[in-house]
């Protein structure tokens, strides 16, 4: 009756031998890879069940070293605000925050105790981030590889710049950085969009979750497709690239009489890349055009017959009555 | 365990119990489920009020549903009608001894009325007993307020009907009424500015992250403006050292303020405002209004009546922190319902607490 005979949401048969340790062609395997290789069961669920060796570089080991100061940066400050008590810090956790400069202070360096601190783990922080990026780059290098990897997580960098630096830069204050806080970021979210009239008038926002949305569904829709023609062969998606089977056929047809247009086995990943990049690249000009160049989008929604017109009257005034304006008049 | 022909017979007839099992276990769960769901009611009931026109999406959704049913302390007032004064009645100040000042142009029994339903209403037995105690002090200030609110603020107490305010809309029976609030900022150590006013799960913050400084605020400035909207597409400036350009930071304060004013009233945002333009008064509900007269109230009542009583109360009932004196906010009166009391009318038992002139008896 519900014979699941081809079950492979997850790997059904986990084989685990020596670790694979990579080429050692120049003979100096171990004195840039660190951690010895080990096996995870829970990851082999998924794909490649082995973790490590690692390799750091210098461009890992700065990157580690100042994301580490950042991290304690700010959590010894939450500790201070709680009088270094450690049960209140547990308590209050996810309330607790480093805040940027108070907005008196506008560019300038404020005292440690009202924002000092942040500047400095901020810091830290954009080295860090920075270095990371450099050795997305290295690394594909090193293996000749193209740079899309780099390229995709400088995307996402590009929104890290927008919030923490290029957009305080633009509207003259450190104040307009976002807190480092579990909820206190969160309430800055809601209070950008709110300030400014609602963020979902941005047409920027709009299409980058529309790009966030995208990707998910592409996601799904290029791991949906893949997972159920494995049993042709399909999850060996080089090949099927340069020489086309029939579990490509399949997937194609599928995509096709569902919706009158597929990807290819190459091309799914072109639509997928670009989809994601677009998310961040999208939301980092909507956030820099918010207080620099647009300050209520509501309005400039209305303004660029962006936001629609409610059909017809709206205000109180136009329904006469209480009853009549939440639709409950007999 | 099993007896040898049994498992013998198994063996020779293998089948998959598993397949019917689950579909059995599913239909079964659903069946079983949607029975106790008919019969025991749903446990997630929801209630919700539209509060705009049709499509634009304005709902106050309540989850717990019994919060729709009557505020308890309905049931707990207690009233009594006045007592018409005949011609040549007598004057309680002529009549009592240590009569109040205040009340002493009352007729006997309806000063001994009015002293009654305020202990009961309060739950302090020592008002007005002729003892000079501080209860007494404060609630002769206390009476005036309500006459205040109850002449001057028809706008925010009268607005859907006359239920009007007195002494029990706050007390409830207890000496200290409910939801009182006192000053707690600074609430962060070994910071300065913003960073040591939020960022802490207090009352006052309605344990969120935002700022503790709401109430602080805008419930006792009369120059605090909660509005941080510009009303033009672009308004040049630079946040914090432009007056006019407000920060991230201030509009989480009034987020604060609004958080406090739905939890207060059991209600949402588009109670009072279209969400997709909060800002817009062509876009708000009746309520917005209310709500905003209901602060310029509070601000008044806290300035004129309950500040300036810090030297009266004893030390006990000063604030834990800042030895303030106790202030009030919506949720005072309001304590979680749209109404305080449902609307009850709470002055038309007393003409003597309705206006600061003389009583009007019918």
């Amino acid at each position: 009756m519900f014979n699941i005979e081809y079950q492979n949401i997850f790997t059904q048969v986990q084989v685990q031998g020596n670790p694979e340790w990579g080429m050692d062609d120049s003979g100096e395997m171990m004195a840039e890879r660190g951690g010895k290789p080990w096996f995870s069961t829970l990851a082999g669920w998924i794909g490649n069940a082995q973790i490590g060796p690692i390799y750091l570089g210098w461009t890992g080991m700065v990157s580690l070293a100042t994301g580490l100061i950042w991290f304690v940066m700010v959590g010894i400050n939450m500790l201070s605000q709680v009088g270094f008590s450690i049960p209140e810090f547990i308590r209050q956790l996810f309330w607790l925050a480093l805040e940027p400069p108070s907005p008196e202070y506008g560019l300038s360096m404020p005292p440690l105790d009202e924002g000092g601190w942040y500047i400095i783990a901020s810091f830290f922080l954009l080295v860090s981030v920075m270095t990371w990026l450099l050795r997305s780059y290295l690394l594909a290098a090193e293996h000749k590889m193209g740079k899309h990897v780099f390229w995709a997580f400088a995307a996402a960098v590009w929104l890290f710049l927008v919030l923490g630096l290029f957009r305080p830069v633009l509207m003259g204050s450190w104040s307009e950085a976002v807190p480092y806080g579990i909820f206190p970021h969160l309430d800055w979210t809601t209070a950008f969009s709110i300030r400014y009239g609602n963020l979902y008038y941005n047409p920027f926002h709009a299409l980058s979750i529309v790009f966030l949305y995208g990707s998910v569904l592409l996601f799904c829709m290029h791991g949906g497709t893949i997972l159920a023609v494995t049993r042709y062969g399909g999850d060996r998606e080089l090949e099927q690239i340069y020489d086309r089977g029939t579990a490509t056929e399949r997937a194609a047809l599928f995509w096709r009489w569902t919706m009158g247009f597929n990807a290819t086995m190459e091309g799914i990943h072109r639509w997928a890349w670009w989809f994601a990049v677009l998310t961040p690249i999208t939301g980092g000009i909507g956030i820099l055009l918010t207080g620099t160049v647009v300050d209520n989008w509501f309005i400039w929604a209305q303004e660029h017959n962006f936001a629609p017109a409610y059909d017809g009257a709206y205000g109180y005034e136009d329904y006469g009555s209480y009853e009549a304006f939440i639709g409950k008049e007999d | 365990m099993l007896p040898k022909w049994f498992n013998e017979w198994n063996k020779a007839n293998p089948t998959n119990v598993f397949g019917p099992a689950i579909a059995i276990g599913i239909v079964g769960s659903a069946v079983f489920v949607a029975a106790l769901l008919v019969t025991w009611g749903n446990p997630v009931q929801t209630e919700s009020m539209q509060t705009g026109p049709r499509g634009t999406g304005m709902s106050v959704p309540e989850y717990n549903v019994a919060r729709t049913a009557e505020d308890p302390t309905v049931a707990d007032y207690s009233s009594a009608p006045p007592v018409v004064p005949g011609a040549g009645a007598a004057r309680a100040g002529d009549v009592i001894d240590n009569a109040e000042p205040l009340l002493a142009d009352l007729t006997p029994e309806n000063y001994e009325r009015i002293v009654n339903a305020m202990r009961t209403w309060t739950g302090i037995s020592v008002l007005f007993d002729g003892e000079e105690n501080y209860q007494t002090v404060v609630a002769r200030r206390m009476i005036q307020m309500t006459q205040n609110l109850n002449e001057n603020w028809a706008g925010h107490v009268n607005v859907n009907g006359d239920a009007g305010v007195n002494c029990y809309t706050c007390h409830r029976g207890e000496a200290v009424p409910s939801d009182v609030w006192f000053n707690v900022t600074p609430v962060n150590e070994n910071v300065g500015g913003w960073a040591a006013d939020q960022n802490r799960a207090t009352s006052m913050s309605s344990s969120t992250s935002l700022p503790s400084t709401a109430l602080e605020v805008y419930l006792t400035d009369y120059d605090s403006q909660v509005n941080v909207h510009d009303l033009e597409s672009r308004v040049a400036g630079v946040p914090g050292l432009d007056d006019d350009v407000h920060t991230i930071q201030k509009t989480e304060m009034t987020f604060s303020l609004m958080n406090y004013f739905s939890n207060s009233l059991g209600v949402n945002c588009v109670f009072c405002h279209n969400s997709r333009a909060f800002y817009d008064g062509a876009q708000v509900t009746p309520q917005w209004s209310t709500a905003q007269q209901g602060r310029q109230m509070v601000i008044e009542l806290n300035q004129e009546y309950l500040i300036p009583l810090k030297d009266i109360y004893p030390a006990e009932r000063l604030g834990p922190i800042y030895a303030d004196a106790p202030k009030v906010g919506c949720r005072t009166c309001h304590k979680g319902y749209q109404k305080p009391l449902q609307g009850m009318n709470m002055v038309a038992d007393w003409p003597e607490l309705a206006s600061t002139e003389a009583p009007v008896y019918e």
